[in-house]
């Protein structure tokens, strides 16, 4: 088996407040391998976004990298000077943004954003790189690349600057590409086609994707594995088809009973109770107790780790087949 | 009964136990005076602009001489340095300047003016820019756009630009010689015009905002007349932004009387204010005497630094975005 | 654009126009043009004489409309303390004060935008704190004192520069220029310094508020996910987004400059308009006070027109969809 492209290892990440230290990012594993792409869902403040940045090395004060390791092509990358990280951010590893409006400098030509960015990542002249620019707007569907590269962002639609965008993120040829949410700004109709560009670029390239988003139907149609996080852990993860057609955690389940279809007409789409706890109050043993339907005393004081089942892993005492004691005789 | 109504059964007492010191426990419990003990800044600021205002009423205690009244200045007291120095003579704490005037006690009298001046041109140009504001604001329509187009225009020219021209205007119809209450009355109009903008636009604002509130509308429901509803309901909300305007107003109008005063079109040499003094002190600084303008001077900055700091903290305490 | 800047520029007119009544109204009813003719013994008959031949008795629009045609042609009337016309004393005076005023504001960019920037990037440093308390001092201390500290240091106790007036000039056509002589040089030190203390507080509050609130926004934190280095982010994207709202402000400032210079200019006796108007202020002399309030608005207006085309040139936005922020 080669090495993945990226290894996320009980990753925890913390925010530093004055009344306390909360932990938004809470022993965090998964693995992705090149060419695959993972898509990460979740309820906003679930630690989607967080786990993106955190792996980019753009987590600021108050908030800091706790502990765990982070492994790009298994180079230890969590623990590196900024200077360093630097390096790597834009040019192993690509991010696009939430929001295309506001991601692009308005005072500068997309053009001189893109050549910025490749020169500072590639030994390359201005001609060469302003070259490459072009040859990366049309990758991306810019019509008239060779006209457009010298306008300005805000001439550009929302679809046409979140493709600008991703070209910015692919301008060097990354290994990993991760996309925090690229699809909840911009209208439905353009959303498949940006999804389809990022799967296809992902396809190309063989480069890795880590998709944020809070939408299980884009996951459904991009990804080939899914992870399920739910307050700063991971719930779930596994093969998308097995995933959304047999989620296994309680959690997994609402959350795909909350899809509609067109299949199952007369159904009812399932509510999950409650709301998520605040990283302030998350509860003792899993944090999603009170929700959930399946409780038991044990999930009140215990908190599950994710434990291979099938093709899944999944964080929940009802799939852990060793016994409860006896789990805690070995831990002691 | 369960343990829930146990916090409800204190209540009763809580109000009569406070009702002697009520406001007065309230406004040391509140979070303004909390973030006013929190900055010692802020606390050494509030002291010594309460010692300058104390200095100013009691002038004329404190005063070894009354500088204003020309029978008590004898010319061979004249240019005496500080008491500290080797030339100091008793009783001229900080010296005298050309005319024999103790500078101690031309301080303390012209601090007097200062303050005069300063506080009735904030309240004459608050009254004139809340009044203005509130009719905009309510009105609304062609007044609004008039008075907002002037406010705009006037906003573009610095204040010290306007209070000379009002000053030279006044002295063009009224002659060149002014007696000095009336150069003071001139100074507070053209003080007054000079800053009511802004009252006006922060009052404009809130009335926009307040006006089309449901409490507005029950007042009007009632029959309340309009002028009530202003005064009554819409004008105390907006009374946190007016304050705070006012107290950085107090020092750019202290600042502007100063101006005019040492540019020669205020107050003048018989009656002087702190720029008056630095005025003619500015003369005798080349012979050496700095006394005659270091000490109205120093007076000067620290009153407006004080003003100027109480006047952030009042911003900051007040903008609950910023808590 | 174009439409945009029509409007402008009839807003510009319609400010003018305004003005032109406030000086006109001056110069007609709190002033006697007559005075500026005849001296104080000449009898009420020759009076009544200069009166008519003046067109004084016309009708007020029909002398409004005068007052403005000549306006227009720079001639405002004639001094009543030096017996000369007005346009020539002004003309005379304000290469002095625009040559300070230029001075002042380069001073206070420069340093205003230094301070500022390093404040914003490096918050708690002491350097920084020393930075905030120039800026309370230098909004506190009244600009004239300032100047006097400044003469009481520099001239009066170490006596390394002049206290007063302009030093050596050279007359360029009908411009004079302190710029070319070391004793002009020596001698726009303070007076720029006293007058751009200010400004350049007023900017560095500005430059560290706009530049930490750009620092937090969505394309800065995608410049540094793209990996560019910090100086091309702090210094290229976030400076020159930081700086298009400080040019609106620094160039609206240089119209405050020319009209505060009437404080620094009494200070250092230095031969400008400033000093002209306040002696005109102080000998009620009317028609100079309404020609300067003419002149400094027409200087105004120009500039604040000149800042709102500067401001479509930089900010590439405005030069499709025409919207001015708040």
């Amino acid at each position: 088996m080669t090495v993945p492209v990226l290894s996320v290892r009980n990753l925890e990440v913390e925010f530093l407040t004055r009344r306390s230290t909360l932990r938004a990012i809470n022993g965090v594993s998964f693995d992705i391998a090149k060419g695959e792409v993972l898509g990460v869902v979740g309820e906003s403040g679930a630690g989607k976004s967080v786990t993106g940045l955190a792996v980019i090395g753009l987590i600021d004060p108050p908030g800091r990298i706790a502990g765990g390791e982070i492994y790009l092509s298994g180079t230890r990358i969590d623990h590196l000077p900024p200077e360093e990280i630097r390096r790597i951010r834009g040019k192993r590893i690509g991010m696009i943004f939430q929001d295309p409006l506001t991601s692009l400098n308005p005072l500068y030509r997309i053009g001189d954003q893109i050549v910025e960015t490749i020169r500072t990542h590639m030994n390359l002249s201005e001609t060469a790189a302003r070259k490459r620019a072009v040859d990366l707007l049309a990758e991306v569907g810019i019509p008239a690349p060779d006209k457009r590269i010298d306008a300005y962002p805000h001439e550009f639609s929302g679809g046409m600057r979140q493709r600008v965008v991703i070209a910015l993120a692919i301008c060097a040829e990354p290994e990993l590409i991760i996309a925090d949410e690229p699809t909840t700004a911009l209208d439905v109709s353009v959303q498949a086609q940006i999804i389809s560009l990022i799967k296809r670029l992902g396809r190309d390239h063989g480069t890795a994707v880590m998709l944020v988003t809070h939408d299980m139907g884009v996951i459904a149609e991009t990804s080939d594995r899914v992870a399920v996080m739910y307050s700063g852990r991971i719930a779930e993860i596994g093969p998308v088809q097995d995933v959304v057609q047999n989620p296994l955690h309680p959690y997994a389940k609402g959350l795909m009973g909350a899809i509609p279809t067109l299949a199952g007409e007369d159904k009812r789409l399932v509510q999950i109770p409650g709301s998520m706890p605040r990283l302030s109050a998350i509860p003792p043993g899993c944090p999603f107790n009170p929700r959930c339907a399946f409780v038991f005393d044990r999930c009140r004081v215990d908190r599950p780790e994710p434990l291979k089942h099938g093709s899944h892993a999944v964080a929940c005492h009802l799939f852990d087949t060793t016994p409860h004691e006896a789990a805690k005789e070995t831990a002691a | 009964m369960s343990d829930a109504v146990v916090p409800h059964r204190v209540e009763p007492n809580a109000p009569a136990a406070r009702s002697g010191t009520g406001w007065l426990k309230r406004a040391l419990d509140s979070d303004i005076f909390y973030s006013f003990r929190r900055s010692r800044m802020t606390m050494v600021a509030a002291a010594v602009t309460i010692l300058f205002f104390l200095l100013a009423i009691f002038a004329s205690q404190l005063a070894v001489q009354n500088p204003f009244d020309p029978a008590q200045l004898q010319l061979m007291n004249s240019r005496i340095s500080p008491l500290w120095t080797a030339e100091g003579q008793s009783p001229f704490l900080l010296g005298t300047d050309e005319q024999g005037r103790d500078v101690f006690s031309a301080i303390l009298y012209g601090l007097r003016i200062s303050l005069v001046v300063g506080v009735l041109g904030v309240i004459f140009a608050g009254t004139l820019g809340i009044t203005l504001g509130l009719i905009a604001g309510y009105v609304g329509g062609a007044i609004d756009g008039l008075i907002m187009r002037i406010a705009d225009v006037q906003l573009t020219f610095p204040a010290i630009l306007i209070a000379l021209l009002v000053n030279g205007v006044a002295k063009s119809v009224f002659g060149n010689r002014l007696d000095a209450m009336s150069t003071l009355a001139v100074l507070v109009v053209a003080i007054g015009l000079s800053f009511w903008v802004q009252y006006a636009r922060t009052v404009r604002g809130s009335v926009m905002v307040e006006k089309n509130k449901d409490y507005v509308a029950a007042a009007q429901l009632i029959g309340l007349p309009a002028p009530k509803i202003m005064l009554r309901h819409v004008l105390p909300n907006t009374m946190g932004p007016i304050l705070v305007i006012a107290t950085i107003n107090l020092a750019l109008a202290i600042i502007t009387e100063a101006t005019l005063s040492f540019l020669g079109a205020g107050m003048p040499d018989t009656m002087p204010s702190l720029g008056t003094l630095i005025r003619i002190g500015n003369n005798y600084l080349f012979a050496g005497e700095w006394w005659i303008v270091a000490f109205p001077g120093i007076a000067l900055a620290g009153l407006i630094l004080s003003i100027n700091l109480l006047g952030d903290w009042l911003r900051d305490a007040l903008n609950p975005k910023l808590r | 654009m174009l439409a945009f800047t029509l409007r402008r520029a009839i807003q510009a007119i319609g400010v003018m126009i305004a003005v032109g009544v406030i000086a006109f109204s001056m110069f007609r009813f709190a002033g006697d043009p007559v005075n500026q003719i005849v001296s104080l013994d000449t009898p009420a008959a020759e009076r009544e004489a200069v009166r008519k031949s003046l067109g004084l008795d016309d009708p007020v629009p029909v002398q409004f409309a005068r007052y403005f045609g000549n306006a227009a042609q720079f001639k405002f009337g004639v001094s009543y303390q030096f017996r000369q016309p007005v346009s020539n004393l002004l003309m005379e005076r304000m290469p002095a004060t625009l040559e300070l005023a230029a001075c002042a504001t380069v001073f206070a960019m420069v340093f205003g935008i230094l301070m500022g920037v390093y404040s914003a990037l490096r918050r708690d440093t002491i350097l920084t704190k020393f930075f905030q308390a120039v800026s309370l001092i230098g909004i506190s201390l009244p600009t004239f004192l300032i100047g006097i500290l400044l003469i009481y240091l520099f001239s009066v106790t170490l006596g390394w520069l002049p206290s007063f007036g302009r030093g050596d000039v050279v007359r360029i056509g009908w411009w004079t220029t302190g710029l070319l002589t070391l004793s002009g040089l020596k001698a726009l030190i303070m007076p720029s310094i006293t007058l751009g203390l200010f400004q350049m507080t007023l900017i560095m509050r500005l430059v560290r508020a706009e530049m930490l609130e750009v620092l937090r926004t969505d394309y800065i934190r995608f410049a540094r996910a793209r990996g560019l280095t910090t100086r091309a982010i702090h210094f290229g994207h976030a400076l020159k987004n930081t700086l298009v709202p400080v040019i609106t402000v620094a160039g609206l400032q240089f119209g405050s400059v020319i009209a505060f210079a009437i404080i620094t200019e009494t200070v250092f006796q230095w031969p400008g308009m400033g000093l002209l108007f306040v002696q005109a202020v102080q000998n009620v002399d009317i028609p100079i006070m309404a020609a300067y309030l003419l002149m400094v608005s027409l200087i105004f207006v120009t500039i604040n027109l000149v800042v709102d085309i500067l401001y479509t040139i930089v900010d590439p936005r405005l030069r499709s969809t025409i919207r001015r922020p708040a």
